[in-house]
This record gives C-alpha cells, structure tokens and sequence, in this order.
C-alpha cells in the first residue's frame, strides 16, 4: 500500500498513526523518546498522569483481540482518558457504508480517538479520512498491512537491550507473508538504521520479492539466525497448517522452531522476541520462551508506554500552535 | 530593553538560599528532608543546595510535563528524562527546589505529580527568584531574591557550569 501522507500534519507532527513507512527518522525517535518517559509511571503508587483527561478513546476492534486492545485500553486509562470498547463482527458485505455509519454515530459521541483493528487492508486509513478535523485514529492492526505500536514496542525492547542500531543484525523468523507485524518491523528497523535485517522461514511463508525491502533472505533457521543480536519469533496461525501452506505444527517446529541447541548460534546476548499469544511447542520452545534470553514480557509492558506515547503525540498535535 | 545583571551572583543566591532552608528546617523541624528538583533548572539548584546542606537523602527529579495544564493549547513538550524519585513520598518532609517562580502554574503541576508517588508530610517550596506575576495562589517558603517584573520581562538560568540568568524584554 502507499504511504499515507494523511499521517502527518503541516508541521510534521504526528496527526495519526497508520503505518511506519515513509516516517521520518527523528519521529520514530521521538516516539521511543517520550515512550521512555512514560515507562515510570507504571512504577509508582498512583499508576496515572492527567494529560488526555476529559478525552474520549474508542477502541473499535473488527477482529478478535485480547493483548493489543488490553494494553491500548490501559495505555488511555494511565492517561486519564475514558475508553469504550467496541468489537464489531463485521462480514465481508458490511465494510464501506456501514463503516462510515458507525463512524458517524461514534463521532456524534464526541470521541477524540479511535483505535482500529481490522480484518482487511487500509480500513484504518479510510476511516483516518472520514474523521473530523480533530479527531485522531491508531491503527492497531489491519489486515496483511500494518501492525505499527507493535512494531514500535518491539524497537523499544530492541534499544533497551542494544542501544546501537548502527551495528544490529536481527532475524525475523516465521508466517512473514501474512504477517503485518513483519512488515512493520522491517520499515522501523531500516528507518532507525539496523543495517542487517534477515527474514527466515518455509518458500510457502515468505512472499515473493520481500528482498526488494532490503532484508535477506533464509529458508534455513540454523543459517538465518546465526550470529544475530535479536531474534523475533513471529505466530504461526493455526489456520496456515489446516490449509496447504504447511504440513503440521509437528513438523514446522521440527524445521524452524526455536530451541535452545538452536539459540546457541546467535551471538551469546541475542535477545528473543515474539509478538504472542505464543504457540509453545510450534514456533519457540518453552525453554526458550521462558529462558533468560527472552524479553517476550518485556514487549507486553513496553507496549503500554509506547502505546501511551503515540496516543498523546496524535491527540497534542491538534494543539493550537502557541 | 535587557536588564544588567552583574548584581545576581547566581552561586551567592544559593548560598542565601541555603542559609534560609536550613533555618527553616531547624525551625519547623523538618526530619530527614528530601530536596526534589524541576527539570531542568531546579534540579541544578537542588543539587548544590544539598551539598551545601549536606543532606543525606538523594535527589529527586520531576520531569512536570505530564501534568501542565497547556496541554490542550501546545500538545506535548520535548522530551527530558523522566522523574526519578529515588525514595519513599509517603509521610516524608519533602522540599521542592525551581529556579523561576513566576506564574505558579508548574508548582501546582508538580504537586499534582509529587501526591501520585504518596503523600508527603509536609512539602516546602524553595526558589531561586520569586518574581511578579502570580496566577494561582502559591507562594515561596524560602527564595534567593525577589524581583519586581512586567509583563513582558523574561528571566531565564542557564547552566549548569556555571550557572547564570539571562534577561530578556519580549512583546507578548
């Protein structure tokens, strides 16, 4: 899909957030910048600041969630905002004006934010272009596009870890081609600069041409992950095994499931990632998953903040320019 | 119009201030206290006012920008780094050090961002300047000096080696 110029305002400032590409550099760190202030106050006894107090966040989720909608409803709440959840099952035949109808209802409630997760491509664009002039939208997953909090939870973890990103080789491992959180990973990880980016996984998971976004290519775990500072372990859907695409969950841990015997070819403080909910036993090992090189937990608490982060840049950037 | 400032010794302004806290901690006995600086420019006082009162909590930092009431009309402020109150804020005697106190609007912030962490006993306000123009009904416990400004007077301390103010006259 194209980039989205919509995403930013005259200024350059953060309007709303649909996807990674095409962001500049300085607002990627920004980003990680005010999430980084925002880690502490998780830690404190009162476990919320007043900046979106008054504002009105709706969670609109056309596809089942449980950790993405969790984490960006404690992100609004640690903001003093007030959140209403919404999960739509929508069906194919429902998309296009009913979507504009239900935007306009929610919109008549005076809502300042919308966060959306949808089944198919560019839904959180549209509705990024039906709204009213101060009203912001976070894409919070949609379709095979974009998945970009998670992307930037997972570059906060990174830099927690390896601060350098000059100097990083990372592997993303597993479904890349129905992955949104693939393909958001790889835009932020080149934009800040990691110079060696690998894709590992079966012909059947890998979409054609992937090389063009300039990261290598494996079908051999062993050799894809040897000597990487990061491994990001993706989901494997259960749907991909009852379909064609692979013979069984058996067998694709067999060939590109992470152990520990297998770990050991990454450098020695390789860190191990994975967006969850896990598939213990399918795509990591439960040794790895709970091992002391996994930051998986990390990611989950990383979230909020960053999610805290991209929810008051969009909603500032309606700000009267002082 | 730019005001000279060869008569504000920065350093001898601490050390006033210093003289007055210590007082006023002997006086109000105020246990074990707690200097908590705002970024950027009361941390660097905070930081020389405990050496010269040689106090042995450490230093805490508020980084306010979560809890300015400009939200709404600027949006979000560059970033600092974040508050670090490295002791308990419950029941604690606790002073907070700025460098400028003007409109009292980031006092109110910083209040409002110190009861977050607890609720302390009793907090004491110390400045380096106390100027006019009071928005909000807030005052200093302790200041280096007083200053009469308008309006469009700005004064501003720079640092932290060495530590100066800088005047400056700006149509608002």
């Amino acid at each position: 899909m194209a980039a989205t110029p919509i995403q930013l305002d005259e200024h350059g400032r953060l309007r709303h957030f649909l996807t990674i590409e095409n962001l500049p550099r300085e607002l990627l760190v920004e980003i990680l910048d005010h999430a980084e202030r925002f880690t502490v106050v998780g830690d404190r006894a009162v476990k919320k600041v007043p900046l979106l107090r008054g504002r009105t966040v709706v969670n609109l989720f056309f596809e089942p969630s449980t950790r993405t909608r969790t984490t960006f409803e404690l992100a609004a709440k640690r903001l003093s905002a007030d959140v209403m959840n919404l999960n739509i099952e929508a069906s194919a035949t429902r998309k296009g004006e009913s979507l504009s109808d239900t935007l306009r209802t929610l919109e008549a409630m005076d809502t300042d934010m919308f966060v959306v997760r949808h089944q198919d491509s560019g839904a959180p664009e549209f509705i990024a272009r039906q709204v009213a002039p101060g009203v912001s939208v976070i894409n919070a997953g949609d379709g095979r596009h974009a998945h970009p909090t998670q992307a930037m939870l997972d570059v906060f973890t990174i830099r927690r870890h390896k601060p350098a990103f000059e100097d990083l080789r990372v592997a993303i491992v597993g479904d890349i081609t129905h992955s949104r959180v693939a393909r958001s990973e790889i835009h932020a990880l080149k934009i800040l600069g990691v110079p060696d980016i690998r894709v590992v996984g079966p012909k059947t998971l890998l979409p054609t041409a992937i090389e063009s976004l300039g990261v290598g290519v494996f079908h051999d775990l062993d050799e894809g992950i040897a000597g990487v500072d990061v491994v990001i372990m993706l989901r494997l859907q259960q749907e991909r095994m009852q379909s064609a695409l692979l013979p069984s969950g058996h067998e694709y841990f067999h060939t590109y499931g992470l152990t520990p015997a297998r770990l050991k070819r990454a450098a020695r403080d390789a860190i191990v990632m994975h967006p969850g909910p896990i598939n213990r036993g399918v795509e990591i090992d439960s040794a790895v998953a709970d091992g002391h090189q996994s930051v998986i937990l990390q990611q989950v608490t990383h979230g909020i903040a960053v999610r805290m982060a991209v929810m008051s840049m969009v909603l500032g950037s309606h700000a009267q320019a002082a | 119009m730019p005001k000279t400032t060869d008569d504000l010794d920065v350093e001898a302004l601490i050390a006033t201030m210093a003289e007055r806290l210590a007082q006023r901690i002997a006086a109000r006995e105020l246990a074990d206290p707690a200097l908590v600086g705002i970024r950027t420019g009361g941390v660097w006082i905070a930081e020389r006012l405990r050496r010269l009162l040689d106090l042995d909590a450490p230093l805490g930092e508020l980084d306010i920008a979560f809890y300015r009431d400009d939200f709404s009309r600027i949006g979000m402020h560059p970033t600092v780094a974040p508050s670090t109150l490295p002791f308990e804020v419950e029941d604690r005697n606790l002073v907070l050090v700025d460098d400028i106190l003007y409109t009292g609007r980031t006092i109110r912030a910083a209040m409002n961002e110190i009861f977050d962490y607890g609720r302390p006993r009793t907090i004491t306000l110390a400045v380096l300047i106390d100027r006019s123009g009071r928005e909000l009904p807030i005052d200093a416990n302790v200041y280096g000096t007083r200053l009469r400004l308008g309006a469009d007077d700005h004064v501003k301390l720079l640092g932290p080696d060495p530590l100066r103010l800088e005047f400056c006259a700006r149509r608002s």
